[in-house]
């Protein structure tokens, strides 16, 4: 059987199906929260990695995207009464046309003024639930009501129905973003990000692809809003600060901005990094407040880091090694790789 | 007519202060072609610096004067440590750098000196002003907070247009080739530059935050309306970042006045954030810029 790259996608995400079923089973209630916390983070890194790793746009707001997904299935769930994989479908949606209209602003912006705008973005938006607290619940936010199925008796432990409903979400997402990258729309975004000239002139619509770009991008950021409040049981505007737009750039750039199984990377380090080090710093007494900003704080180092040292991350460093160190960086003009000039 | 009084007279001191956070994002812009996202993160920690000095000694003045030393400092440290080695490379990197930057900040804040809401003294009173009978809406703390963002200005203007340093920098700005072959130190010059611009930014975090409160995420909004402000004078011209900032600020404070009972103050941000977009797409050179050389 030859190996061809859908082939090979779809066996590493068997592969990493079959691991977090295993692992959810053997592992506590905390274990499985960290599980869909991991899960949930991948979807938007990855949908952050396609926007920024493939189409060459920044948003330092996708914080606000998943803001909007989680507010959404929060409403639709109080509202509707819809299953969840119905309610997380429609909120990606929504937020998909929430991405549609930023992305066709930001289709005609360059790298500092994009990133400052969807900055803006990511700070304006949650001041929205505070504006109509009727509505989003103001500062406190509202519950979400979610239970496991009934079909999986009621033994069944909630965390764990939890990450498997993130972790098949992840899974399917990063499918999905594989196959267009692999296909004619991942070749135009690659092709706008090196050369946007040499891209319009050999036929590509540059705007459509950029847009495209980032109504997937937020799209994915809607689905881990959902997640997010599936499993955290409440949305408020608390948590969709810019550090959770920045935490979620920090994840695609340590996975690497060019590589889509970077983004499980990424999401993995934050997540476990953020527990261990609140951890360690509350075990040797630290209060906490400092233990909950001090993985903020090595944040920003690794993300300066990174920059200046490793601009593939992770899993570029990971090729690099496999590649014996013989091949010169294959991409062009990603960002963090070498100047396309 | 004596709330747009009051209205108009607020958001001209804001507008300073959204001006001086501009001015700072334009320095480097012209130096550096590239934005400066942890400038609103510096402003903040040497805001705190400038608090324990207060705490300390129990003069205001003390902390003024070192929130702005601390300001020189960082700018020129920052250029030199994470600044220096990205230029050349995408600018997306420098970007991510200056994120990183920003929140490594932010977190070193929240471990040092906590998240909670500190309240910043202010150097006078803030019980409002009257013209007669009528109320100003602004106190003399307000007045000097607008006339020192002037101040300081206006003694930069004067420097960079009739210093041989100032020459230095507006050649460099200029063009980095030729200024070279000048013999320009252009590496220093932009040094300079950053640490000018730390200046700026520290100046505004001592004067906004009696106001805002001070937390590690303080600054935050504050840096937006600068970035916004500069946008709308254009990135690269310094009275267009002073306009702008006085725009910005007038309008907003219109909108935090008159819109929807109350709620206007929960939507400036949002109304900025159109007025962002809309200068972007409509003018996105700005309304002082020069020549568009670069797209958007």
């Amino acid at each position: 059987m030859r190996l061809t790259p859908m082939r090979r996608t779809l066996a590493g995400l068997a592969v990493t199906a079959v691991i977090v079923v295993f692992l959810s089973v053997k592992l506590n209630a905390f274990r499985d929260f960290q599980i869909a916390e991991i899960a949930t983070y991948t979807v938007a890194v990855a949908g952050l990695t396609v926007l920024t790793g493939m189409s060459g746009q920044i948003s330092l707001g996708h914080g606000a995207f998943m803001a909007m997904g989680a507010y959404a299935t929060a409403l639709l769930l109080a509202h509707l009464g819809w299953p969840f994989i119905g309610v997380l479908l429609l909120s990606g949606a929504i937020t998909a046309v929430a991405g549609a209209v930023v992305g066709v602003a930001a289709a005609r912006l360059s790298g500092p003024y994009l990133a400052g705008a969807t900055l803006m973005l990511g700070v304006a938006l949650p001041s929205i639930a505070n504006a109509y607290p009727g509505t989003f619940g103001g500062d406190q936010g509202l519950n979400v009501v979610y239970a496991a199925p009934g079909f999986l008796g009621a033994n069944f432990p909630l965390t764990r129905w939890q990450a498997w409903v993130a972790t098949a979400t992840a899974l399917v997402t990063l499918f999905l973003l594989a196959n267009l990258n692999h296909g004619r729309i991942g070749r135009n975004w690659r092709a706008v990000r090196d050369d946007e000239v040499a891209a319009a002139v050999a036929g590509i619509n540059v705007a459509r692809t950029r847009v495209l770009a980032f109504v997937i991008s937020a799209a994915c950021a809607g689905l881990a809003g959902s997640l997010l409040a599936m499993t955290t049981a409440l949305v408020a505007p608390g948590a969709y600060t810019i550090t959770l737009s920045i935490t979620l750039l920090t994840a695609a750039v340590i996975g690497g901005l060019g590589t889509l199984p970077g983004a499980i990377w990424g999401s993995m380090v934050i997540v476990l990094l953020q527990t261990y080090i609140t951890d360690v710093a509350t075990s040797h007494g630290l209060s906490a407040t400092v233990g909950a900003n001090i993985p903020i704080a090595a944040y920003g180092l690794i993300l300066i880091l990174v920059m200046l040292a490793f601009p593939q991350g992770l899993q570029g460093a990971v090729r690099r090694l496999v590649a014996g160190f013989a091949q010169p960086p294959e991409r062009r003009g990603v960002p963090g790789g070498p100047s396309p000039r | 007519m004596v709330e747009f009084l009051q209205f108009t007279l607020s958001g001209v001191v804001f507008g300073m202060v959204y001006a001086a956070i501009a001015l700072s994002l334009v320095l480097i812009w012209r130096g550096t072609r590239l934005l400066n996202f942890a400038q609103g993160g510096m402003a903040m920690f040497t805001t705190f610096i400038a608090l324990e000095v207060v705490y300390k000694t129990g003069e205001y003045w003390a902390g003024f004067v070192v929130a702005l030393a601390a300001g020189i400092l960082l700018g020129a440290v920052v250029e030199l440590i994470v600044i220096r080695p990205t230029i050349g490379r995408p600018e997306l990197n420098s970007v991510i750098v200056t994120i990183g930057l920003l929140i490594m900040l932010e977190g070193l804040a929240g471990i040092f000196y906590g998240g909670q809401y500190r309240s910043f003294p202010t150097a006078f009173s803030i019980t409002g002003l009257h013209a007669g009978r009528t109320p100003l809406g602004v106190s003399r703390f307000d007045v000097f907070v607008a006339v020192a963002v002037l101040v300081t200005t206006l003694l930069l203007a004067i420097a960079f247009r009739y210093s041989t340093a100032g020459l230095r920098m507006r050649a460099a700005a200029f063009n980095a080739t030729v200024a070279r072959l000048s013999g320009i130190r252009v590496a220093r010059v932009l040094t300079v530059g950053w640490a000018l611009a730390g200046l700026l930014g520290a100046l505004a975090g001592v004067l906004i935050s009696p106001s805002t409160f001070l937390y590690p995420n303080s600054m935050d909004s504050i840096f937006v309306y600068g970035f916004t402000a500069a946008v709308i004078g254009g990135l690269d011209s310094p009275p267009g970042a002073v306009a702008g900032g006085l725009i910005l600020g007038v309008g907003l404070s219109y909108v935090g006045g008159y819109v929807g009972g109350g709620r206007g103050s929960d939507l400036t941000a949002i109304v900025a954030m159109g007025i962002l977009v809309l200068v972007l797409m409509l003018r996105p050179a700005g309304i002082f810029g020069g020549s568009v050389l670069r797209r958007v």
